[in-house]
């Protein structure tokens, strides 16, 4: 399957990036890794108009602790986020996350930005970034702003990214003593979409992201705010209305966030 | 390794086997490992254009009109076909066989005319400079369709209430019914009745190169070569120049490297048809190249069965009687030429297999629907056959109390009743069952694993056992298909030549598509020769320099083409030692071939290098006797005769955790001990076993075809269709059992599909033993965790 | 804004130029342009692993890179490294142990199973598998490329 034709910009700056995504809008397409937006262009699944590559925006490829957050740039790949001492210390469950992201090949061109710029629901790096309550920086010719995550994902595949603006670092809460966190998934195979799964947070609060339960990554709030693992599974009824999809109904979805909770549970508690 | 034994009966028998039983790397594989291989779409010509095709949205749906005008105006565009055009070029075909009584189905084009019967049939086509350029052209093609009622239910396309084609009366391709007689006496006097519904799901082969052809038609001549990524070049010789109008020595076709196959690549292709005719409309070479998404949507599909068996038995557990009923599904045509009637007759054929009792009676019927054809692949019905009657087989076990390994111990046909006629009719040369069973038994420590299992299931830990015994069809004579009136030959033929250095070169009529043919064929040539191996060279697939024959299928391979070279080899040692002994003066008798040299037989002197023997033969001929000539190219053809089909046997066993919470089956360790006769490298064999049993555990828990009511194939891509991986397989240990063939020298039997043959009963066994203590059953493949899920109760 | 841009690449060690299209992804770049037919596609999503090559030193998916991305890039193919011998350990187990069929699927292993042994740390057979499992083989069963990846690193 060969993609329909587009033309290709390379800016060297931020600001180039921004002018050329507020006059194409709709008809131009953000390429940063390129691991999910190549195989939709192959399959003529999408076709823009215009590709405008952000692979030389160097500025948007560090990890740095700043203000109290960790602040991990949008082009920062999956695989320098393994190897990244600063994530492993200071962003645990992002660190647990990383190794269940595709394979090796695709985490050395994947990016964290592109992931959450992304929102596929059932993407690992959205659901961590609500149960860690992250901030989404965004960048537009107007400035900067920062978006709570869970005011980002709005729904699939959707953000709250506007036309001219792009999604330009993560910021991640530091982890404290006492914290505790948990990343687990089902999948069928090494490196598949998980059917389900969890990023749980246990610190001042308790955060309980599910993916691939709905259009976005959910929060289950119910659960979250009980104190038995008993109560917190049954709660899960009321918090998650799973889609079903290929090979999984709802309700099988819900039985393994069940599974997922349960053994997450104790990983929290100690 | 060991090296197998050369059957007794051989007449000259020699105690030296050469490189028989050895497990010599193949030479083939360093140009692939190097990417210096050459598969079909690595191929570059002049004028080289590309087709890209327009394919049905729709299930079922009269194409009203096609628009090419905006199609054909764009960049790089050389042409637009459709159906009726092309059809001028390329007759149709009806894909039945004589044999298969009654077998129907309407004539299909190379290119759909009128109706689109299945979503992905090809409509149109596109020919340009460039794939890419053919594709963004099919985009524009505008078309107006008027959508037919769609049959996709198999249950509902046997009650015909929509048929899927208007002239035939209904959607029966195919319609079989066998009895022993005796059958219901046998069920009313038994001590056990066992009933079950097994489904199997549709899947596919998902080979990693995807189909390809490259036409080139020569106008000065009226001759067309075909780059075919095929097992059957000869075959697809015969139908192209049938159906193209060009006499059948005009034809070549050439398999270059092929990467994978499996039994999808032995048929014919609508879409590679017009690929050909294409190349004859515009006088220039064409070349078509599956991708991945289209692959899904043409490739063959097989194995989508509903198939309810019961089974009759002793209160001692003795097997009495089976009555099967299967029910199968293809796509709207039967495909040709081998037809789609094929799997069902299998599994007709084959089922309880392996057991010794007497009564059976099936019913089977082969229904047309909306989705994509079906036919034959890898083990063609014995997946399904095997899995169907090694489960019903460990039901009654269980009902009965009796150990399934002793279950299969009472029933397996003994190993000294051969020869031995099976009650569906199939013949068996001579089968080791109980050998086979003895010998996995003690390789899994089969008592140990047990007790094992007992151990961790009282920690609420659930691991089963599950074992699969199978028979398995290869080296089919013609009653496979020739008997029908198919073009295929069941023969095979090898020309065997000593070059002037003395090397030797083995054309063979038989292809490789990775399991190693070429290898197994230079490794039978140097010990018939006495030649060292890396002196020999192998050219198959190209029908314009091998001899005529039927190529790869069936498991065909090692026992039919490894014959024809052994022939021809000892015939031209022979010619060779005839050579030798008018240079030498010596009698024929005296001198024998060892290690590239002619050596006196008795004292092992050498006496002259081979390369030296060349020499004089091809150059200095004038020094030989006048009335001598030397004939240092032999040819020598093989047809397996006394038997239909001569049987392997085999048994498998599956070690799997299931997790009772997540409905996930973890692959613990799996087993093959397998008998095909002569092992001629042993390395070889296994890892075809091996391959086999990965394909078998994808149809086992991962692989299905899901469509919707509609006729559209959900997950038609990689990410949704699920393939087996390294990350979730288990290490696979193989153990061999030799009973070679007296119908050949050789004594090869085949031996390429059985592990897919066995592999999924096995692990639905084991699934099934580790789920009884919890009192759920599966029987629907694939075994997805919701299936285990819902079976345990846990799920909607 | 170009359809088609100017490109240089070093590609197993030779600068090359070439004016590609934008669309035009990494692996058809190698084969069509420059007739290094040793990377296949498989499935142009990027889930079969066939198309493996290495960029600056690290491997990915060919089919999921744009030629255009790789301008000012290194690039190495299976033919390349097999010249240079980087890959002959590897390629000596593979032929040894017929971790190979068809052969389809190898160029992507090979590359696959390099950056693996390329990081000189023991790995067990089970890391092993897990390494490689991106890559999809339909003709070996994968145990034989686990034996013979695990001879080279584990000796």
């Amino acid at each position: 399957m060969k993609a329909a034709p587009f033309a290709y910009a390379k800016p060297s700056s931020v600001v180039e990036t921004l002018d050329l995504l507020e006059r194409h809008g709709d008809s131009a397409r953000v390429l940063a890794g390129g691991q999910s937006l190549i195989p939709s262009l192959n399959m003529r699944l999408s076709s823009p108009a215009l590709l405008v590559d952000i692979g030389a925006l160097a500025e948007l490829r560090t990890i740095a602790v700043k203000d109290g957050r960790l602040s991990i740039g949008a082009l920062v790949t999956h695989a320098a986020l393994e190897r990244s001492p600063e994530v492993a210390r200071h962003v645990p469950l992002l660190a647990e996350a990383v190794p269940h992201v595709a394979h090796a090949a695709i985490r050395n061109r994947g990016t964290l930005g592109g992931s959450l710029a992304l929102a596929d629901p059932a993407a690992e790096y959205p659901a961590c970034a609500l149960a860690l309550d992250a901030q989404l920086v965004v960048r537009s010719s107007k400035g900067e702003r920062r978006v709570r995550a869970q005011d980002f994902f709005r729904g699939l595949f959707e953000t709250d990214l506007r036309r001219g603006e792009i999604l330009v670092a993560a910021e991640f809460p530091l982890a404290k003593p006492g914290d505790r966190s948990a990343f687990l998934e089902l999948a069928r195979r090494h490196g598949d979409y998980a059917i389900v799964g969890l990023a749980a947070f246990r610190g001042a609060e308790t955060r309980l992201a599910f993916l691939n339960v709905g259009p976005t990554a959910v929060l289950a709030r119910g659960a979250a705010s009980k104190k038995t693992l008993a109560e917190a599974k049954a709660a899960l009824k009321s918090d998650l209305s799973p889609t079903p999809d290929l090979y999984n109904s709802a309700a099988t979805k819900l039985h393994l966030a069940g599974v997922l909770l349960e053994r997450a549970w104790s990983r929290l508690s100690t | 390794m060991g090296k197998a034994e050369l059957p007794l009966h051989a007449p000259g028998t020699k105690t030296d086997t050469g490189y028989i039983g050895q497990s010599v790397p193949r030479a083939n594989a360093q140009r692939l490992l190097q990417g210096r291989g050459t598969f079909t779409d690595d191929l570059r010509f002049p004028r080289l254009a590309h087709v890209a095709f327009f394919r049905s949205p729709y299930a079922h749906a009269l194409i009203k009109k096609l628009d090419f005008s905006k199609a054909a105006k764009q960049k790089g565009v050389i042409a637009v076909f459709d159906g009726p055009k092309v059809a001028e070029y390329c007759t149709p075909w009806i894909a039945v066989l004589g044999h298969l009584k009654g077998i129907k189905s309407p004539p299909q084009h190379a290119i759909a005319i009128g109706r689109a019967c299945w979503q992905g049939e090809a409509v149109a086509a596109v020919v340009a400079e460039s794939r890419s350029q053919a594709e963004d052209a099919v985009a524009l093609i505008e078309a107006e369709w008027q959508e037919l009622p769609v049959v996709t239910d198999m249950e509902a396309a046997l009650r015909g209430e929509v048929l899927v084609h208007e002239d035939l009366k209904d959607n029966i391709c195919f319609h079989r019914e066998f009895d022993t007689g005796g059958v219901d006496e046998a069920f009313a006097n038994a001590d056990l009745v066992v009933e079950e519904t097994y489904h199997f799901g549709r899947h596919t082969g998902v080979c990693m190169e995807g189909r390809s052809i490259l036409a080139d038609y020569n106008a000065a001549e009226h001759s067309l070569t075909v780059y075919h990524s095929t097992q059957a070049p000869h075959m697809m010789q015969d139908i192209f120049s049938r159906h193209l109008g060009i006499p059948e020595a005009n034809v070549r076709v050439i398999a270059k490297d092929v990467g994978g196959s499996y039994g999808i690549k032995v048929h014919v292709y609508p879409d590679e048809m017009a690929t050909a005719a294409i190349s004859v409309i515009l006088r220039r070479p064409v070349k078509f190249v599956a991708d991945r998404l289209e692959s899904f949507l043409s490739d063959i599909h097989a194995r989508e069965h509903r198939v309810k068996v019961r089974l009759a038995a002793s209160k001692e557990g003795e097997i009495l009687a089976f009555d099967l009923d299967d029910l199968t599904a293809i796509g709207p045509y039967s495909v040709y030429p081998r037809t789609s009637g094929i799997e069902g007759n299998q599994v007709v054929n084959l089922t309880g297999g392996p057991y010794k009792h007497q009564k059976y009676r099936a019913k089977m019927d082969v229904v047309f629907t909306n989705k994509n054809v079906t036919c034959q692949y890898r083990a063609v019905g014995h997946p399904i056959a095997v899995a169907l009657t090694e489960g019903i087989v460990d039901l009654a076990a269980r009902k009965l109390g009796i150990d399934p390994a002793e279950m299969r111990r009472r029933n397996l046909i003994p190993d000294d009743a051969y020869p031995y006629t099976f009650p569906s009719g199939l013949k068996f040369e001579q089968l080791s069952h109980h050998r086979c069973l003895d010998q996995l038994l003690s390789l899994m420590k089969y008592k140990e694993l047990r007790e094992e299992q007992k151990q961790l299931r009282s920690k609420g830990v659930y691991r089963g056992i599950g074992l699969a015994a199978m028979i398995e069809v290869t080296n089919p004579s013609p009653a496979f298909y020739g008997v029908g009136g198919a073009r295929i030959s069941a023969q095979d033929g090898a020309t065997l030549r000593l070059e002037p250095t003395g090397m030797v070169t083995v054309l063979c009529s038989v292809t490789e598509q990775g399991q190693g043919t070429d290898a197994v064929f230079a490794q039978i040539a140097a010990s018939a020769l006495g030649v060292s191996v890396d002196k020999v060279r192998v050219i198959t697939g190209d029908t314009g320099v091998t001899p005529y024959g039927g190529g790869t299928w069936a498991s065909r391979g090692a026992g039919i083409g490894g014959e024809a070279v052994l022939q021809a080899g000892l015939a031209l040692k022979a010619n060779i030692l005839d050579v030798a002994s008018k240079i030498l003066n010596l009698e024929k008798g005296e001198l024998d071939l060892r290690e590239d040299c002619v050596i006196h037989r008795l004292t092992g002197e050498r006496k002259m290098d081979l390369a030296e023997l060349g020499r004089v033969a091809y150059f200095r001929p004038d020094t030989l006797p006048m009335n001598f000539q030397s004939e240092l190219t032999v040819t020598r053809h093989y047809t397996p005769r006394q038997y239909g089909f001569t049987f392997t046997n085999g048994i498998q066993a599956s070690y799997v955790e299931v997790d009772p919470d997540t409905g996930f089956v973890q692959l613990l360790k799996h087993w093959c001990v397998e008998d095909c006769g002569t092992v001629i490298n042993p390395m070889l064999v296994d890892e075809q076993i091996r391959g086999g049993v990965v394909q078998g555990i994808g149809a086992a828990l991962y692989e299905e075809c899901l469509y919707d009511a509609q006729g559209q194939m959900l997950n038609a891509n990689m990410a949704d269709y699920l393939v087996p991986m390294s990350g979730e397989m288990p290490d696979i240990v193989c153990g061999h059992v030799s009973t070679p063939t007296k119908q050949s020298q050789l004594g090869a039997k085949g031996v390429g599909e059985a592990g897919t043959a066995g592999a999924p009963g096995a692990v639905m066994n084991a699934i099934n033993d580790a789920l009884a203590p919890l009192g759920a059953t599966v029987t629907r493949m694939p075994f997805t965790p919701e299936r285990i899920l819902q079976a345990l109760k846990k799920a909607g | 804004m170009e359809q088609a841009l100017d490109i240089t690449v070093v590609v197993n060690g030779t600068e090359v130029q070439r004016r590609v299209e934008a669309r035009m992804h990494l692996v058809d770049f190698l084969r069509e342009e420059l007739g290094l037919t040793g990377s296949h596609t498989g499935c142009e999503h990027g889930v079969c692993g066939a198309c493996t090559v290495r960029v600056d030193g690290t491997i990915v998916r060919g089919c999921l890179m744009l030629a255009v991305q790789a301008n000012g890039c290194r690039v190495d193919t299976v033919e390349g490294l097999s010249d240079s011998k980087e890959l002959a350990k590897l390629q000596k187990a593979f032929h040894e142990k017929n971790a190979l069929q068809c052969g389809f699927c190898t160029p992507g292993m090979l590359m696959a199973a390099q950056d693996l042994v390329s990081r000189n740390q023991k790995a067990s057979r089970e890391e092993i598998r897990l390494h490689i499992s991106g890559n999809y083989c339909r003709c070996t069963g994968y145990q034989a490329i686990v034996d013979a990846i695990d001879e080279v690193i584990n000796g």
